[in-house]
C-alpha cells in the first residue's frame, strides 16, 4: 500500500458520456502489496466500467476471503457489496441476482476461495448459469495466510523457500467448461489491453462469465522457479484470440471485418467481436476449446475468449424469475395476501 | 525513440519548470522546503546564491518562474514562488557573517563597473570576494540603477535596496555616486583591467505628435519622470493624467500619480487587453487602486490651449483577429479628446550609448547598439564586457542578475588571461529521497489548496505617501499552505529498466496517468499511445532502455507528473525512485575554485 491516497486530479481526465472520469469508478485507497496484480485488475474493473458508461453504483460487488476478495473495495466505491464467507461468495451472488437481476454482479474470487473450500459453491453458480462476471484472482498460492501452495499450483512450481509442488493444478478454465460455462476466458492482471475488454465482454454476457486472471503475489510467488512471476507469465504468455466489446451504437469498422473476425451479438446490446491471432481458433466451438488446453505445449498460458454462447438461458429465465427487483415491485404483487395463499393451497389439497 | 540520457544534466533540470524558466536558475523547490521548514535564513542564503537579491526580487521580480510552474498545468494557479522568496528575506535572522568577504591580500586586478544597477552589482558581488578591487560609477546620487529610479517606493521600499546592495558595497566595492562616465576612452585610459558596462536602457521612447513641443511642460517620459520622483525633484502632478503605454513602466506611471495628487488617472491602450504588455499582478493592482484602463485608443494629437495642455485626441481603434488572436485587420472608426492636465509617455526604452566612442574596436550594429556575445558578454573588444539592458536591450532585473553572473566568469577568465568561452559545464548531482519504507525525505502528498492571495495596505491609507508599502507580505498562516503547493519538482522520478517486472502497479496508482509501457516508436507515433496524450508538447518524454520481460519500454511524460512519488511506493522492486536533484550551475567562484584544484593536483 501507499502512504498517501492518490491524489484526486481529474482536470485533464476524459470524460465518458455520463460526464464521469474514470476517477469516478474507483474506491478506497488499497492495502495489498506493492507490485500485487491484484491493484492491476482492480485497475481494469475502473476501466471497463468507465469505459461502458455504467453508472458507478450500479453494481453489486461480491467476494469471500482472500487477497483477492479484499479488492471489491477498491473500485466502484459508490456500489455496494459483500464481502462473505470464506468460498460462500456464488450463494451470497445466487441470493442478491435472484431478487434484483437490475444489478451487474462481479464477483471477485482467488483461487484458494474458488478451487478449494468453495469450490462446491462455485460449480453450481456455473451449474445455474448465474447471470454475473465472475473473476478469478489466481496466483497460485495463498497469499494470505504467507505463501503455501494453492490448488491451481502448478506441477514443478517452486515455493519462495524452495519446496517443489507434485500435486496436479485444477485449471478454472477446463472446470467451467466442463460444467457447461457460457463465457470462459483467461487474462493476465499486466495486459489491461486484453483484459480490460474482455471485462467488458463479460459484462455485456448474460450468463456466467468466467475470467481467470493470471495475477501474480509479488510477496510470495514472483520469484525464480514460480510458474505465477510475472517474468513467466510473459515468457510463456500466449493470446490465443483477441475479444473486444463494441458497443450497440459503435459501427463495427474494418479492422474487424477482415481477417475472419468473429462477431457475436450480444444479449444485453453490442456486440463481441473476436480477432484471431495466429490460430485458426473458433471460441464458439466447446470441443476446440477442449482441444486447445489440452494439447497447450508446454507452460504455454493460453489467454483471450476460450468460449463463449449467447444462447443459454441464465438462472433468472430457468427459474422464470421476475426481471423486476423485488425492491421496487408493488407491495400488492410482492404479497398477493391471504386469499391467493389459500388457493395456492388449495391446488396441494 | 532512444532512451532518455538523463545524465545530461539539462534533461532534469528542465522537468523543475521553476528553474528551468528563471534566467539566474534560481532552486525555487529546494528554497520553499527550507521555507516550509522555518529555515528562513537558509532559504535567503539558497536565493541569494543564484539571484543576489532576494528581498528585492521578492517584490518586484517579473517572475518568470511562475507562468512556468507546473502547479498551473495540474491546477489553475502556480504557486506564488514570488510572495515565498519574500518571506524568506522578511524572516531572516542577521546574515552578513555568512556572506563572502573580500580577501585580506586582493589580486591587483581593478574592474571598472558603470552603473550601480543589478547587472553591475552582481558582477561585483561575484568578483570581490575573488580579490578583485571593483569600483562601480553610478551617475544618479544612489545606487541601485532602475530598482531604485523606476521602481517606486510604494512597491520596493528603500530600506530593502539599501540593505541588499549594502551587502555587497560591504564587500570592498568601491561606489562612485554622482559620478557619470562621459567618455569610456576615458575611463579605460585609467588602466582598469576590464570594464563591465551595466548602465542600463535608460533612454524613455519619444512620441513626436502635434502639440507636443507647445506642451512640453506637462508632457512626461515616463522612466525619467520616475527617476525624478524617487529622487524628490517632482513633487506633484495635475488633477487629471493619462498615461500612453500599457507596460509596467505604465503601471508605475499611473500608480505614482495618484500619490502626487492626480485623482483621475487613465491608461492609455493602443490594443485590447490580451497585447498587454504589463504583468497580469500589476495590472489588477492598479486597477485595484482605481485607475481606468482605456483600450483601443490610438494617441493622434495633443490638445495645446493657450500654451497649456488641455487635452488629448486619441483615434478609435478596432481589429480583427484570426483564430490564433493574431491581429489580422486594424480600423480607425472613430475620434476622441480627452481632457488631461499632465501626459506621461510609457512607450518603451532603449539603450543609448552617447558616451562610447566609435574608435575604440566595439563593434556596433546596424540599430547602433553594441555586439555582445550571448555567453561571454564580451563585446568586441576584449576586457570590455556588457550586461542587464546595456547588453541585449530591455529586459529585467532576474536577467541582469544572470548577465551579471555570466560576466563576472569571463571577466575573471580575462583578468586571469584565459580563453573566456571556455567554461566550466552545468552538472547534476541525484540523490535517493528515500527514508524509508514509503517515508521521503520531502512531503509528497498533494495539497489541494488555492493560491494564497496577498494582503494590501487598505485604499484609504495608501495615498497619503509615496512610501507605505501596498503589499504586507505572507501571514505564517499563507506561507504554511502556500509552501505544500509545491510540488517539489526537483523530486525527480528515477527509473531503472533492468529492475522493471512489468507489474504495471505504477501505471496504476499515477493520478495524472503520466506513464505508460508500450512498444517503441518515433515520438509523434509514441504520444498517440500514451496513457494521457498531452496537449502540451514542450515537455519532454522520458524513455526507458527495454524492458527485461517484453522488451517494450516505459515511457513517462513529464508534462503532469505530481512528483508524488506513488509509482516508487507502489514498485515491488525499487525501479522507481524519487531522488533530490541538484542542479550545479557554475559561478565565478566555482570557476576560480577549480582552477585552485587543478593547480594543487599539479
Amino acid at each position: 500500500m501507499t502512504s498517501i491516497v492518490k491524489p484526486r486530479i481529474d482536470k485533464h481526465l476524459r470524460r465518458n458520456q455520463l460526464g464521469l472520469t474514470v476517477r469516478d469508478y474507483e474506491g478506497v485507497m488499497s492495502t495489498l502489496c506493492a507490485g500485487c496484480g491484484h491493484d492491476s485488475v482492480t485497475a481494469a474493473f475502473v476501466q471497463a466500467f468507465h469505459e461502458m458508461n455504467l453508472e458507478p453504483h450500479r453494481a453489486a460487488k461480491v467476494s469471500g476471503i482472500g487477497c483477492s476478495s479484499k479488492t471489491t473495495a477498491y473500485f466502484l466505491g459508490q456500489s455496494s457489496g459483500i464481502n462473505s464467507v470464506h468460498g460462500r461468495m456464488p450463494s451470497v451472488a445466487t441470493g442478491a441476482a435472484a431478487v434484483n437481476p437490475d444489478l451487474y454482479y462481479i464477483g471477485v474470487s482467488g483461487d484458494g476461495d474458488s478451487l478449494s473450500i468453495g469450490i462446491g459453491q462455485f460449480a453450481h453458480a456455473i451449474r445455474r448459469n448465474l447471470n454475473m462476471l465472475y473473476c478469478i484472482e489466481n496466483n497460485g498460492v495463498y497469499g494470505l495466510t504467507k505463501g503455501q501452495f494453492s490448488a491451481s499450483a502448478d506441477i514443478g512450481t517452486k515455493a519462495k523457500y524452495g519446496e517443489v509442488n507434485e500435486q496436479p493444478p485444477i485449471d478454472p478454465v477446463l472446470l467451467a467448461l466442463s460444467l457447461g460455462a457460457t463465457f470462459v476466458a483467461r487474462g493476465f492482471s499486466g495486459d489491461k489491453k486484453q483484459l480490460v475488454p474482455l471485462m467488458k465482454a463479460a459484462l455485456a454476457h448474460k450468463g456466467f462469465a468466467l475470467i481467470d486472471i493470471v495475477s501474480p503475489c509479488v510477496t510470495f510467488n514472483d520469484h525464480k522457479g514460480s510458474t505465477k512471476s510475472y517474468a513467466h507469465t510473459y515468457e510463456y504468455y500466449h493470446p490465443v484470440i483477441h475479444a473486444d466489446f463494441v458497443p450497440e451504437e459503435a459501427e463495427i469498422t474494418a479492422e474487424y471485418q477482415d481477417g475472419g473476425a468473429i462477431t457475436v451479438p450480444m444479449h444485453h446490446g453490442g456486440n463481441v467481436t473476436l480477432r484471431k491471432l495466429g490460430r485458426d481458433y473458433d471460441p464458439r466451438d466447446r470441443d476446440q476449446a477442449f482441444h486447445l488446453l489440452r494439447t497447450r505445449e508446454g507452460s504455454e498460458v493460453l489467454t483471450g475468449l476460450l468460449y463463449i454462447d449467447e444462447t443459454k438461458p441464465d438462472m433468472g429465465d430457468m427459474n422464470r424469475l421476475p426481471d423486476e427487483p423485488l425492491n421496487v415491485m408493488d407491495y400488492a404483487k410482492l404479497c398477493p395476501g391471504s386469499a391467493k395463499l389459500a388457493e395456492v393451497m388449495k391446488g396441494y389439497s | 525513440m532512444k532512451p532518455t540520457n538523463t545524465a545530461d544534466p539539462d534533461y532534469f533540470h528542465k522537468v523543475v519548470d521553476c528553474q528551468w524558466a528563471c534566467p539566474a536558475h534560481t532552486p525555487v523547490p529546494d528554497y520553499i522546503r527550507l521555507i516550509a521548514q522555518g529555515r528562513f535564513t537558509d532559504a535567503y542564503m539558497v536565493n541569494r546564491r543564484s539571484n543576489v537579491f532576494p528581498g528585492i526580487l521578492g517584490r518586484v521580480c517579473d517572475r518568470p518562474c511562475e507562468p512556468a510552474c507546473r502547479r498551473g498545468r495540474v491546477e489553475d494557479e502556480p504557486v506564488a514562488i514570488c510572495r515565498l522568496k519574500r518571506v524568506a528575506a522578511d524572516h531572516k535572522d542577521e546574515v552578513a557573517d555568512m556572506l563572502p568577504r573580500a580577501p585580506i591580500a586582493q589580486n591587483g586586478k581593478k574592474i571598472a563597473l558603470i552603473g550601480a544597477g543589478p547587472a553591475s552589482l552582481t558582477v561585483a558581488n561575484d568578483l570581490a570576494p575573488l580579490g578583485y578591487d571593483c569600483t562601480v560609477f553610478e551617475a544618479l546620487e544612489k545606487p541601485g540603477g532602475l530598482m531604485i529610479s523606476n521602481i517606486p517606493s510604494f512597491r520596493l521600499p528603500e530600506r530593502v535596496l539599501d540593505e541588499e546592495i549594502g551587502y555587497i558595497l560591504d564587500m570592498g566595492v568601491k561606489l562612485k555616486t554622482g559620478h557619470r562616465i562621459d567618455s569610456l576612452k576615458a575611463l579605460l585610459d585609467e588602466g582598469y583591467d576590464a570594464v563591465f558596462v551595466g548602465s542600463g536602457a535608460p533612454k524613455g521612447k519619444e512620441l513626436n505628435l502635434p502639440g507636443r513641443e507647445e506642451a512640453d511642460a506637462n508632457i512626461h517620459i515616463g522612466i525619467s519622470w520616475l527617476e525624478s520622483v524617487a529622487f524628490d525633484h517632482i513633487k506633484s502632478i495635475g488633477k487629471r493624467v493619462l498615461i500612453i503605454g500599457v507596460g509596467n513602466t505604465a503601471m508605475d506611471c499611473c500608480r505614482t500619480s495618484l500619490r502626487l495628487g492626480a485623482d483621475e488617472v487613465k491608461v492609455m491602450a493602443r490594443k485590447p487587453r490580451e497585447f498587454f504588455k504589463a504583468s497580469p499582478w500589476e495590472l489588477e493592482d492598479a486597477e485595484e487602486e482605481n485607475v481606468e484602463i482605456v483600450v483601443n485608443h490610438s494617441p493622434k494629437a495633443f490638445v495645446v490651449e493657450d500654451g497649456k495642455l488641455v487635452g488629448m485626441t486619441f483615434e478609435i481603434m478596432e481589429y480583427d483577429t484570426d483564430e490564433r488572436g493574431r491581429i489580422t485587420e486594424t480600423r480607425v472608426v472613430g475620434e476622441k479628446t480627452i481632457p488631461c492636465d499632465d501626459v506621461i509617455l510609457a512607450i518603451g526604452q532603449e539603450n543609448a550609448f552617447p558616451w562610447i566612442e566609435r574608435d575604440l574596436g566595439i563593434e556596433f550594429d546596424k540599430w547602433d547598439v553594441p555586439v555582445v556575445d550571448e555567453t561571454t558578454f564580451e563585446s568586441t573588444r576584449p576586457g570590455v564586457f556588457f550586461g542587464g539592458d546595456s547588453a541585449f536591450g530591455p529586459k529585467n532585473i532576474i536577467w541582469a542578475v544572470e548577465h551579471g553572473h555570466q560576466a563576472a566568469i569571463s571577466i575573471d577568465k580575462h583578468c586571469q588571461g584565459l580563453d573566456v568561452s571556455e567554461r566550466l559545464p552545468r552538472g547534476l548531482n541525484l540523490e535517493t529521497a528515500k527514508m524509508g519504507h514509503n517515508e521521503w525525505a520531502y512531503s509528497n502528498g498533494y495539497d489541494p489548496s488555492q493560491r494564497r492571495q496577498m494582503t494590501h495596505v487598505e485604499l484609504a491609507k495608501r495615498f497619503k505617501d509615496l512610501d507605505t508599502e501596498v503589499e504586507l507580505g505572507f501571514d505564517p498562516q499563507q506561507t504554511a499552505v502556500e509552501v505544500e503547493r509545491c510540488l517539489n519538482c526537483d523530486v525527480q522520478t528515477v527509473f531503472t529498466a533492468s529492475a522493471c517486472t512489468e507489474c504495471d502497479a505504477c501505471i496504476d496508482i499515477c493520478p495524472v496517468n503520466c506513464l505508460t509501457i508500450t512498444q517503441n516508436g518515433e515520438e509523434g507515433d509514441l504520444r498517440q499511445r500514451l496513457a494521457a496524450p498531452a496537449d502540451n508538447l514542450d515537455q519532454d518524454l522520458y524513455v526507458s532502455e527495454d524492458l527485461p520481460n517484453t522488451g517494450r519500454v516505459m515511457v513517462k511524460d513529464e508534462d503532469l507528473c505530481l512528483h508524488c512519488g506513488l509509482c516508487a511506493e507502489r514498485c515491488p522492486t525499487a525501479a522507481w525512485d524519487m531522488a533530490l536533484s541538484e542542479i550545479f550551475l557554475p559561478h565565478a567562484d566555482d570557476e576560480a575554485a577549480e582552477r585552485a584544484r587543478r593547480r594543487a593536483a599539479e
